[in-house]
């Protein structure tokens, strides 16, 4: 790709990488987080509904000084982190992170969705077979919900590609390591002449979040042919 | 195997006390909806944690609150055949019926699940997915996966329920021949009276969450006691062979040397079969009655009358083909002066004997 500039090719790869990577290690505890939500009982239930949609509601502004507070250097979790050499403060991993909590709540809320949605007749029929619970987690439920898996994952991938405000909150803005996507946007937008770089960046975001959307459909649509037996 | 229960759970207005043994063959728990049958098997299966009780499997206690012992559902070995099939929807027919044999301890051969798959008749569907079959076949399939997970009993609740009487008169027969092979207790739970005259080795009466009667099915059935359903309902079950076929397009049975006439049924002669004669068929005669078109004309003693609700009351006969219920007026038995020991005729025509109302006989009843 010649017509963009190392520069603006350097924030395109950054911003897949963080997207990425917050996608993917966000899945995990979504995937807890959705399952406690539709499935347990417990106390404290509607603090963690309200926890895991907090960052839906919050300013990212706002989410990004918590986070700068409880994950930067000199912070409780931070600092911790830091003796294992997880650093976050300034770090791509640092947006990713970011990244990660905003796009949380889109993972978890796809994913509740097609939880509730599997029968648990299903799951019933399955231990009666002499599948153990985690068994009858792993060859029924899971493949089931497949398609919430995927449409929560894409979505918190698109979600992940347009964070700004936490992010630069949180890391700040420096080319190379933590200036993603948009927030090379900003950049440009700050320089004189810099319109038509931002418009080049500009036209990668449409097309990455429209093949994302595309592809989304194409495999919720394969998923959902698999799930639905015919 | 022989299976015991003793059950005790309440709900929200409604308590369920229930005892009762499933000796091998098909035990049909029978009564109307709401009267705690699916309580029980959901019970048995583990699906369900009742508030005391003990359920075992000869030796093998399932659960005992007594003892606090409790099996999880999936280390029962139950096969648990359901309503509505449950079959897993991303799997294939083959997936599916191999699901219970990658939990089974003991390893299913491939001959095993050829065994089972010619006897359902589903070898043409096992590469298709649920969504692709008929109510019919899913139900086999469901039979098969519960069959190839080496259970230690089956559970069938109505699994014939959803079905209309094409698919229904489709699978009955797999059950019988299931009752007739299999070695293992099978609990079915059925509202329908023909089900549990064609399928029955032994009847469990439920009524509002309480055990009745229970017995062999030819007792159970016979007694004009035993209406869970209401009197209309009510139909002894008389065993038979087939003892010839005529060509005007009857078939004749030899019931305890009397000859019945039943419309022509597809079966050898020497067969053996059950046939259910519903109690509103039959009339009772004083007499031998003389020309009458009615071919079937059983005699016998009047052993019990019982009055229900409204003008109708239940009698039934001791006759050498077995014992027929049948349902008169009040005023029709004061007029025929019946009383228990009175002779009496019974008197069914042929027509009357409808086809899901006859079926092959388990070999534990004929003997």
């Amino acid at each position: 790709m010649e017509w963009l500039g190392p520069e603006e090719w350097q924030a395109v790869r950054l911003s897949l990488r963080v997207s990425f990577w917050a996608t993917l290690s966000g899945l995990p505890p979504a995937l807890l987080a959705a399952y406690a939500l539709a499935r347990w009982r417990f106390p404290g239930k509607q603090l963690l509904n309200g926890l895991v949609h907090l960052p839906l509601i919050l300013p990212p502004v706002v989410t990004g000084y918590l986070l700068l507070l409880t994950f930067g250097t000199r912070g409780p979790i931070g600092s911790v982190l830091q003796e294992i050499g997880l650093v976050f403060a300034f770090r791509w991993t640092g947006a990713a992170l970011a990244a990660g909590i905003m796009a949380f709540p889109l993972l978890v809320r796809a994913m509740r969705l097609s939880l509730e949605a599997v029968d648990p007749k299903l799951e019933q029929a399955a231990a009666t077979l002499g599948a153990s619970r985690l068994w009858v987690f792993v060859t029924v439920t899971l493949p089931l919900i497949l398609p919430g898996i995927i449409a929560g994952a894409v979505l918190g991938f698109a979600k992940a590609m347009g964070e700004f405000g936490a992010t630069i909150t949180f890391v700040s803005n420096i080319p190379g390591q933590t200036q993603t996507l948009p927030s090379a946007i900003y950049a440009f937008l700050q320089v004189p002449g810099g319109e038509h770089a931002a418009l080049r960046l500009v036209a990668v975001s449409v097309a990455v979040a429209m093949s994302a959307l595309l592809l989304s459909e194409w495999l919720a649509r394969r998923a959902q042919r698999r799930v639905s037996g015919t | 195997m022989t299976l015991s229960v003793d059950l005790r759970h309440r709900f929200k207005g409604f308590e369920l006390d229930a005892r009762f043994e499933a000796p091998k063959g098909i035990t049909v728990l029978f009564g109307r909806s709401g009267s705690g049958k699916t309580t029980i098997v959901n019970a048995v299966a583990g699906l369900l944690r009742p508030d005391a009780g003990r359920v075992a499997a000869d030796d093998l206690v399932l659960f005992d609150t007594a003892r606090s012992l409790w099996l999880p559902p999936h280390r029962r070995r139950i096969g648990y055949i359901f309503q509505e099939g449950r079959l897993f929807p991303h799997l294939s027919v083959r997936q599916n019926l191999r699901y219970g044999a990658w939990f089974s301890p003991k390893r299913v051969t491939p001959a095993e699940v050829d065994r089972v798959v010619e006897m359902l008749g589903i070898g043409g569907l096992l590469e298709r997915r649920p969504g692709a079959l008929s109510g019919g076949e899913k139900q086999r399939v469901a039979i098969g996966r519960a069959l190839l997970s080496s259970p230690r009993m089956i559970l069938a609740d109505e699994p014939l329920a959803a079905l209309d009487e094409a698919r229904k008169s489709e699978i009955l027969p797999y059950f019988e021949r299931l009752r007739d092979e299999a070695e293992i207790p099978i609990l079915f739970v059925s509202h329908s009276a023909a089900e549990v005259a064609r399928l029955a080795t032994t009847v469990v009466v439920l009524e509002g969450g309480r055990v009745t009667r229970q017995g062999p099915a030819v007792e159970v059935l016979a007694d004009p006691a035993v209406t869970p359903l209401g009197a209309r309902a009510a139909g002894a079950v008389l065993s038979a062979r087939v003892a010839r076929h005529h060509e005007d397009g009857l078939t004749e049975l030899d019931a305890g040397g009397t000859a019945l006439f039943i419309p022509r049924l597809e079966a050898a002669p020497g067969t053996p079969v059950r046939v259910r004669i519903a109690a509103h068929e039959v009339i009772l005669s004083r007499q031998r009655p003389e020309g009458l078109s009615a071919l079937n004309i059983i005699s016998g003693e009047v052993q019990e009358i019982r009055a229900g609700e409204g003008p109708g009351m239940l009698v039934s006969l001791d006759t050498k083909a077995g014992r027929v219920l049948a349902r008169i007026t009040r005023r029709s038995a004061k007029a025929l002066q019946l009383a228990p020991g009175t002779p009496c005729h019974a008197v069914m025509k042929t027509v009357a004997v409808a086809p899901e109302d006859i079926g092959g006989q388990g070999r534990d009843v004929s003997k």
